[in-house]
């Protein structure tokens, strides 16, 4: 690990003069992530600008009636919040299916957006790796990968993104707010991730420089009937080999809202409009959910060894969406 | 009651006596006792296969700041290049000696410096060049390069005449199966703090046998074994890894003489993973041949295994068939394949857990063939005499562990078709599964001092990896003197003790039992006079019967029930019984303890670990716990483990070693479980969720049967 | 090395303040071990992947070693050492003992570190990943099942697992008991 300087800070704008004005400065809330990666010398900041002093730390009600989380809550307090439970419980469901309570207890949500993938190749220094070093080239195409992409990847990255927490968000058309030193800005989470392209380094839409300051989850009843589901190679503490998060509204036999997105297949959480489009405005049917299963899978492209991730993401979706639309049917008859 | 009033000891369950000083952090592990002056090194490993060092160029490194120095190959000590380890001659064990790589992690520099970030920052800043050559880690058993395995463990067998008996067969199992590189993950990371002082080595070393590594450490640096003094009180487990003389201790103590001041090697996870020993991958065919009311008439187990060229090893997977089962024609048969590979060490229940998954998931392929229940097959072809040897059995309690078990589990409800118990979405089934574990003892030597104040002061030179070894010894020893356990001082981890069999081979704490019984013995005799202190030593070496009559080994029936998400493939289980069969109990509350962790240890390779290398590079992928998972609270259910009564004719008081026997039966339980939930049979492990997933047709139809 | 890369930091330890001058790379699993010989939390993988260092910090159950110590500056934090009070045993270490919910002993404080802070959190009705979340307001009973998800950051390679479930669960009806 390199050596580095640190500073504390309670104004946004401090925060960011401080990343500014010093080469290879970087924010650090929980650290989770970027400690372990500093300590693999994946990460090698000069300078780390911690921010879990700023006025970030607190969860809001939004004027239209949806929620603000600070980008410094902790993931246990996400999850914990009557509210996010109440409305969002997909939410609260998948960040509890992350890590472990003690890693909750000190990873932001912030951080949780901004996080790496785990990519074996990624986080060893001394193998190739076009996310690491671009140019570099990808040992995981061929190498082992069994745990990684079957969606739009492309030859020059097969990593797959590793939160739980931005799988519901990107079903829940979640905001991204930021600060800058020119102002603050917002990008939706379906375009703050970027597609892989040709240059798998870079991950985010977000600004140089800029402070992700709060994500916002805009007002959405159907968010209160969802649910989040995920496999992995054991029962906890792992990360998911696919997770579905899923939202369901039926309204007199006929699906009015409906959100899907999956965890663990792409390089970014995969919002699986193809298949909302399929069921949305008809029965909640085991046919038709089946359907919907099967055209959102279609473009899949698995690897070598992981053929197996198609499956299960269909009957993943499959099995969430019956779920959902048996809770529906029982509340219309209850 | 013994002479004195007191309880027995022996046979109550009593808490671990450091059990205080582990819930409160005060067991003092190696990397827990600070060393004044010391420096810290920071192991580097290759990164090729196979190949040459170009070049290390430590210049960065040296100038940074803290850093004492580099030991590589071009300035490190020599080392003998002939020591030997528990298989024979290892050429793994000289590090840092020459140039050629012959697998990835291979240790090849040791960065020395003030502090651990300044010799990990120093590490990151050398500039190793390979020469790579073309490397194999493609393990087959018809690889070319496959020869027989080491026959030190004795020959394997060849009774009766094998084809004729399989000819004769109304129905033969031919499978073949698979079992991955496994790592033994211990909590604790190897690390060692050496010194030298006067010409002595001293070193703290997590290890599961100080006096037997000072031997080798003596052997290794050219300088008489009494100058090597190895301490390990506190270990935070080893399963077998810390069997070996381990990177830490060999790097350490080349640094702590290169540098004049002591040195602590502390490997990361990453390294332990990387750089020590691993169970090795097996490929294991197994040929049963029975009549048709389930009788076996033949019996061929033909295993193999990979290893590295240079050290020795067996990995004894064909135990079971020689003895579990009676049958008039057994042959086992053992290979061992030479690869680009980390050098495998014993892994807790060695040859055994690969083995008994392989054989005994093709005993329950025989039942499933005849339609018949397989618990009775077992019961069918119970041996009277050993199947091959022809001698008898010394405690044989294996029926009463079936049978036990049967009751306890409920097996008799069982419906012996597969796929057709169902619970909503998932799929349930039952399995079971029997293992022998070859039992005995190995030469201990224990010195006893009965002090002026009454108490003893017991010296013996055992390690407590976790296994209750500390607080079994002082019961032994309470009953052996005829006293209670409050009286007995006892002093273990220290090569200077003298030699004592490790905690390994499920024979630690019985051969150490075994040394200080006959100790007090001889203390006793002396005691006829007042005179305080009185010492006496005894070595068991010229006690111990190496060809007794009668053969040695402890039994166990593992019972697993499971359920199985066919659209997920996600399989957990849920119940798991073992009865064993392992002697008489010292402390049936650790005893327990080791049991239910060695099923659990069972259930985490049947279902998750497994170490993958690059198809290209061969280098490991699975190095840390988020690649090679282990059981986590959530995967273990509630696990029972329990004794039927038995005694070992072959102890002076009946023990038998139990730290294997658990771990090794429950992978073909959980197996042969799965097996019945889904109708499919898994003959590789892990069953991971890629293998069990089942395509929406399939699951959606009750009763649809695959075959993988 | 320049003077930025180090800090003078403030820590109170099991009730004590301790000035110390770190490295800015010090975790705080290495401050409490090297610098003030609080060895009881154990570095086991070094990476958040096995929760042997696991410490209260502000109360709640966190790996110290993924904590910067200069991080933690001004915090409070409780470790393995500081749970016994005067010498006398927490009920949950008492338990850990009878039960023998440990082998090795390595992962024991972190466990037990870990059970007292998830043991907080159930009480404040945090949920976890099994609780069935029909009424957030309702507080949930802490079953076998809770506790083995809620402790699933901690490995035992010991497989302890069934032990320290048992103690964890008797520990807790103990000093709900006793209030």
């Amino acid at each position: 690990m390199r050596a580095f300087a640190y500073q504390r800070t309670t104004q946004i704008r401090d925060a960011l003069n401080l990343v500014a004005q010093h080469d290879g400065a970087r924010f650090l809330a929980g650290g989770t992530n970027i400690v372990d990666l500093m300590k693999a010398g994946v990460e090698s900041p000069a300078r780390l600008v911690d921010i879990r002093s700023l006025a970030l730390g607190e969860i809001a009600e939004a004027p239209d009636g949806g929620l603000v989380l600070g980008a410094t809550v902790t993931n246990s307090s996400v999850a914990a919040d009557a509210q996010v439970r109440l409305r969002y419980p997909a939410l609260s469901q998948a960040i509890l299916a992350g890590a472990s309570g003690q890693l909750r207890n000190m990873a932001t949500v912030g951080g949780n957006l901004l996080q790496r993938t785990r990519c074996a190749y990624f986080s060893d220094p001394s193998e190739a790796c076009n996310k690491r070093v671009p140019g570099s080239g990808c040992s995981a195409i061929n190498g082992a990968h069994h745990n990684h992409a079957i969606l739009d990847w492309t030859s020059h990255c097969v990593a797959t993104h590793p939160s739980d927490m931005a799988v519901p968000l990107t079903a829940f058309d979640a905001v991204v707010r930021y600060e800058t030193l020119h102002g603050p800005g917002e990008i939706p989470l379906a375009e703050f991730y970027l597609p892989v392209g040709d240059r798998p380094d870079r991950e985010t839409a977000l600004p140089d420089g800029a402070l992700i300051t709060a994500v916002v989850l805009p007002a959405a009843a159907v968010a209160g009937r969802s649910r989040y589901r995920k496999v992995r190679e054991r029962a906890s503490y792992a990360f998911a080999t696919v997770s579905v998060a899923a939202a369901l509204d039926v309204q007199h036999g006929l699906v009015r809202d409906v959100r899907i997105a999956l965890g663990g297949v792409a390089s970014r959480p995969w919002r699986a409009r193809l298949a909302e489009s399929a069921l949305c405005g008809g029965p909640a049917t085991a046919e038709r959910i089946s359907v919907a299963a099967e055209v959102e899978i279609a473009a899949a492209k698995p690897l070598r060894d992981n053929a197996y991730k198609v499956t299960l993401a269909r009957n993943l979706i499959e099995a969430v969406l019956t779920e959902l639309a048996a809770d529906s049917g029982e509340e219309r008859n209850g | 009651m013994n002479p004195d009033g007191i309880t027995a000891a022996v046979g109550e369950s009593r808490p671990r006596v450091e059990g205080r000083l582990k819930v409160t952090g005060s067991a003092h592990y190696v990397a827990d006792l600070p060393m004044p002056n010391l420096a810290h090194g920071w192991m580097v490993t290759a990164t090729v296969s196979h190949g040459r060092i170009r070049d290390i160029d430590a210049t960065d490194a040296l100038a940074m700041p803290g850093v004492l120095g580099v030991l590589d190959h071009r300035n490190a000590r020599r080392l003998n290049p002939d020591v030997a380890h528990h298989f024979g001659p290892d050429r793994s064990l000289p590090m840092l000696q020459h140039e050629v790589i012959e697998y990835a992690g291979r240790p090849i520099a040791l960065v020395v410096a003030e502090t651990p970030e300044q010799a990990r920052a120093a590490a990151a800043a050398l500039r190793v060049t390979y020469d790579a050559e073309p490397h194999d880690i493609e393990f087959s058993m018809n690889h070319p390069a496959v020869r027989p395995a080491s026959t030190l463990f004795g020959p394997e067998a060849d009774t009766g005449d094998l084809e004729a008996e399989l000819a004769a067969s109304a129905v033969v199992v031919d499978e073949v199966y698979h079992t991955p590189e496994e790592s033994h993950s211990a909590l604790e990371p190897h690390v060692a703090t050496a010194w030298w002082e006067d010409g002595h080595l001293h070193a703290l070393d997590s290890n599961q046998g100080p006096f037997g590594i000072s031997q080798v450490m003596a052997s290794l640096f050219l300088i008489d074994p009494e100058r090597v003094h190895i301490r390990a009180e506190h270990v935070g487990g080893g399963f077998g890894a810390k069997t070996v003389c381990g990177a830490q201790i060999i790097l350490a103590a080349m640094a702590a003489e290169h540098f004049q001041r002591p040195v602590r090697v502390a490997l990361t996870r990453r390294q332990v993973f990387l750089a020590t020993g691993s169970r090795p991958p097996t490929e294991q065919r197994v040929r049963i041949g029975a009549d048709a009311d389930g009788r076996l008439r033949a019996v061929h187990h033909h295993a193999a295994f990979a290893l590295s060229p240079l050290a020795e090893y067996i990995e004894w997977c064909t135990e079971q068939a020689r003895t579990l089962y009676a049958a008039p024609a057994i042959r086992t048969e053992l290979s061992a394949v030479p690869l680009n590979l980390l050098p495998p060490c014993s892994m807790r229940g060695p040859g055994a857990a690969p083995g008994s998954f392989a054989f005994e998931s093709a005993v329950d392929e025989v039942a499933e063939r005849l339609q018949i229940d397989p618990l009775q097959l077992r019961l069918l072809n119970q041996p009277v005499v050993s199947p091959v040897s022809g001698r008898p059995f010394s405690t044989r309690r294996l029926v009463q562990c079936f049978q036990e078990g049967a009751r306890r589990f409920g097996w008799a409800q069982r419906d012996h078709r597969p796929r057709v118990r169902r619970e909503g979405n998932l799929l349930v089934g039952t399995g079971v599964a029997a293992v022998a574990f070859i039992a005995g003892v190995f030469p201990s030597a224990a010195t006893i001092t009965a002090e002026a104040d009454g108490t003893f002061s017991v010296r013996v030179g055992a390690t407590d990896i976790g296994t209750g070894a500390r607080t079994a010894l002082i019961a032994v020893a309470a009953d052996a003197l005829g006293v209670g356990t409050e009286r007995i001082h006892l002093h273990i981890g220290d090569s200077d003790i003298g030699p004592a069999a490790g905690a390994g081979g499920s024979r630690g704490t019985t051969s150490c039992a075994f040394a200080i019984i006959e100790t007090a013995k001889a203390l006793r005799e002396k005691l006829v006079d007042p005179a305080r202190p009185v010492t006496a030593s005894v070595d068991t070496t010229p006690l111990i019967n190496w060809q007794p009559d009668e053969e040695r080994y402890t039994y166990s029936a593992v019972f697993a029930e499971v359920t199985v998400d066919p659209a997920t493939g996600e399989v957990r289980v849920r119940r798991l019984l073992g009865m064993f069969a392992v002697g008489r109990v010292i402390n049936p509350l650790l005893a327990r303890s080791q049991l239910i962790g060695g099923m659990i240890g069972g259930l985490s390779m049947a279902l998750h670990e497994e170490s993958v290398r690059d198809p290209i590079t061969g280098r490991l992928v699975t190095a840390d716990f988020a690649g090679y998972h282990i059981s986590a609270h959530a995967d273990v259910p509630n696990v029972e483990a329990d004794f039927v009564v038995d005694y070992e004719p072959q102890d002076p008081s009946g023990f038998n070693g139990l730290g294997e026997i658990g771990n090794a039966g429950t992978a073909a339980a959980i197996a042969n479980a799965v097996w019945h939930a889904t109708g499919t049979r898994h003959r590789t492990l892990p069953i991971s969720l890629g293998r069990v997933i089942e395509p929406a047709a399939a699951h959606d139809h009750p009763g649809a049967v695959s075959v993988a | 090395m320049s003077d930025d890369t180090r800090s003078e930091i403030a820590l109170r330890v099991n009730d004590e303040t301790f000035r110390l001058a770190v490295d800015n790379r010090r975790t705080l699993l290495d401050a409490l071990r090297e610098d003030l010989n609080l060895t009881g939390a154990k570095k086991g993988c070094d990476h958040g992947q096995c929760g042997a260092c696991t410490v209260l910090v502000d109360g709640q159950r966190v790996v110290s070693c993924l904590t910067l110590a200069v991080a933690a500056d001004g915090a409070a934090v409780t470790t393995i050492e500081g749970l016994a009070d005067d010498g006398e045993l927490r009920p949950i270490q008492e338990a850990f003992i009878r039960l023998d919910g440990f082998q090795c002993g390595f992962c024991t404080p972190g466990q037990i570190c870990s059970a007292v802070g998830m043991l907080a959190e159930h009480a404040a009705g945090w949920p976890s990943a099994v609780t069935r979340d029909d009424s957030p307001q309702r507080a949930q009973e802490l079953t076998e099942e809770e506790v083995r998800e809620r402790m699933s950051g901690n490995l035992c390679r010991c497989s302890a697992y069934p032990s320290i479930v048992r103690a964890i669960l008797e520990a807790s009806a103990r000093e709900a008991v006793a209030g």
